[in-house]
């Protein structure tokens, strides 16, 4: 939140350390402070933050080729179970060094989990605004949808069209991003309700503002922190029905590394080398927490009047 | 000042207006209608101070969303300047016309800052570029008594007080006529009350602004209304101008109000009111004069038949058995210091 300061002496005032003392610290100051103060918010971030990179830069970073297999090198162990530091998390049942496959997999689940929730936020707060907004009809027809949407089981819906259709990266992902904009509707209904029964509303409308200079200066500046929370908790949960529909063998298909395929693929192995398993879900169950950890704190933090 | 108020000229004028709601009563229950204005006729002259008072619910704040034009009425017609309210530009009408409203809290938005609120209307309006919009909110800021280094503060940093003031100046910033205030001292501290009144009452002696001011606080209403009309569950049950009403209420309604107002002194306790039944239920509304359940002068007649408004020198009177023109406050001597007490 910066400050538009557009002429000097405005510029001087805003830096006066006195006045600053007087006038207490701006909102933007206060959601610096709040954020540096919440650890789930910084641990979260930093474990994401971490993967990113990881996903972004994998080709500089991952030792060996994933895709590489060397049946002479099959399901070496990794280091801190005797194996050696050419593999340190091992190699699996074709001998692909398992670390570049994780490193590799990070992109698919990231990706589909940003794609997912961008495509279902997009649908579900274009839906739960106007349905909030303008209430009657439009909400009614919204509300209609919402519980259409809801009487449907997303992983059995998905695991249908995805054999209908074929798993394909970018099959799994717009079929979840098309399945998750449901809570994006309800909570986004529900703020904009809240929101739009404010006098500020009414003085815009009073002085004549359009209704799309509404909806988007008065009304979804005010709900963008709701929107930020969900925005996270969808990206969980398109990440986990990833994984899922790949371990039943309806997601992303081999050879391409995805963490829900390598606990598919390791589940054979599974009594004998669970590592196979617990590596990836592992990273899984991290990615996840982070994401959740930072969801409940970005929610704490930009409103922290709203807490519990 | 009588003379004047006879003008012909109103520059707002509500004709006949009535307002229905329909109201969903349980999850399986039917909707009703709730009638929040019940042809309603209201002149504004040009430059006075019209007080609108009456209780919570009685279509104040619906008065004034259909006169903002932020609702539409049922029936009936809204003038302005003669011309009916719909056949009339929305940017014009909000150049001519703009709203205080009660809550300072709300009225503002949390995420902007002071300048971008009080521009607003600039910019929706493109009235000038950003440099002469600066001036503007610089200049109108000055007006409303806040220093101009409020500009890049937030809502959240600033007193009740100061954000009415805001409030203010984003309706003065164009240079409206008219003013709608919808409760404006309400939510407002007792001591901050009287310097936003006083505020009120300078701008309109500068700007030659015309006001509504609505209003549950009698005390308020006297230190700044030229003419007072009273409401009572969606109807004008008497109007007439501030000196006449306070010094003597001819509705059994008006004087029950006037009664009503608390006085400084806490060993005179709550006044009493002579209202014996509770606020009526708008759905439901009590048969014939509307008043009749919590009149001490009501009679058969009162519950049969609803009294006509009748006009006539000193304004307007809805009731069959109207005060006399003598003084009829009961405890004059405790009323007089009102202003002080919730001012």
């Amino acid at each position: 939140m910066t400050q538009t300061v557009t002429n000097p002496t405005g510029a001087a005032f805003d830096r006066d350390p006195l006045l600053e003392q007087i006038l207490g610290p701006t909102p933007g100051q206060m959601l610096r402070r709040r954020v540096l103060g919440h650890q789930g918010l910084l641990i979260g971030g930093a474990v994401i933050a971490l993967l990113a990179l990881m996903a972004i830069f994998a080709p500089l970073i991952a030792p060996h080729d994933p895709f590489a297999q060397s049946l002479m090198n099959r399901m070496e162990p990794p280091v801190f179970l005797g194996g050696s530091w050419e593999h340190p998390l091992g190699t699996d049942h074709l001998g692909r060094d398992y670390l570049s496959r994780l490193i590799y997999g990070a992109r698919v689940s990231l990706l589909i989990g940003v794609v997912a929730a961008v495509i279902s936020g997009v649908i579900g707060t274009t839906m739960g605004v106007a349905a909030g907004y303008f209430g009657g009809r439009v909400d009614a027809v919204v509300t209609f949808l919402i519980n259409v949407r809801l009487a449907m089981p997303v992983v059995l819906v998905a695991l249908a069209v995805v054999a209908i259709l074929g798993g394909s990266l970018t099959v799994v992902t717009t079929v979840v991003g098309l399945l998750l904009w449901d809570r994006f509707a309800v909570v986004m209904r529900a703020s904009t309700r809240q929101v739009r029964a404010r006098e500020y509303v009414a003085a815009a409308r009073a002085v004549g503002a359009s209704t799309p200079r509404i909806l988007l200066t008065e009304i979804m500046p005010n709900i963008a922190n709701n929107l930020i929370v969900v925005v996270t908790l969808e990206m969980a949960h398109a990440i986990l029905i990833e994984a899922a529909l790949s371990f039943l063998g309806l997601g992303v298909q081999p050879p391409t590394p995805s963490w829900g395929l390598m606990v598919s693929e390791g589940k054979t192995m599974m009594l004998f080398e669970p590592w196979l398993v617990l590596i990836p879900g592992a990273v899984l169950f991290t990615l996840v927490l982070a994401i959740n950890l930072m969801g409940d704190g970005l929610r704490d933090v930009t409103a922290p009047e709203n807490r519990n | 000042m009588r003379n004047e108020t006879k003008a012909t000229n109103p520059v707002l004028e509500l004709k006949n207006v009535s307002k229905t709601y329909s109201v969903k009563q349980g999850l399986l229950g039917k909707s009703r209608p709730l009638t929040a204005l019940r042809d309603l006729s209201l002149r504004l002259e040009q430059g006075e101070v019209l007080g609108l008072v009456g209780e919570s619910g009685c279509g104040k704040s619906t008065l004034a969303k259909i006169l903002l034009g932020l609702e539409a009425p049922t029936s009936g017609e809204v003038l302005v300047d003669g011309a009916p309210l719909g056949s009339q530009d929305r940017l014009a009408l909000a150049r001519r016309i703009q709203p205080i409203f009660q809550d300072p809290y709300s009225s503002l938005n949390p995420r902007k800052t002071i300048a971008d609120i009080i521009s607003l209307p600039l910019r929706v309006h493109g009235i000038g570029d950003a440099a002469s919009q600066q001036a503007a909110v610089r200049e109108i800021l000055d007006v409303v008594g806040l220093p101009s280094r409020v500009m890049h503060t937030y809502p959240s940093q600033m007193s009740g007080g100061q954000r009415q003031r805001v409030a203010i100046a984003r309706a003065l910033v164009m240079k409206p006529d008219i003013v709608i205030c919808d409760e404006p001292t309400s939510a407002l501290d007792v001591s901050v009350q009287s310097q936003i009144l006083n505020l009120l009452a300078d701008l309109r002696r500068d700007l030659g602004l015309t006001y509504l001011f609505i209003s549950h606080n009698l005390a308020v209403v006297e230190h700044l209304a030229t003419r007072v009309a009273v409401m009572y569950l969606g109807r004008i049950v008497e109007e007439a101008e501030t000196e006449a009403l306070f010094d003597g209420a001819r509705h059994p309604y008006s004087e029950a109000l006037l009664t009503s107002v608390l006085t400084p002194d806490p060993s005179l306790g709550v006044p009493r009111m002579n209202l014996g039944a509770a606020y009526p239920n708008p759905i439901d509304p009590p048969s014939g004069c509307a008043f009749h359940p919590r009149c001490a002068k009501a009679t058969e007649a009162c519950a049969r038949q609803r009294p006509a408004p009748v006009v006539d020198e000193d304004g307007l009177i809805a009731c069959f058995h109207p005060n006399g023109m003598a003084p009829t406050r009961s405890r004059p001597a405790e009323a007089a210091p009102r202003l002080s007490a919730s001012v």
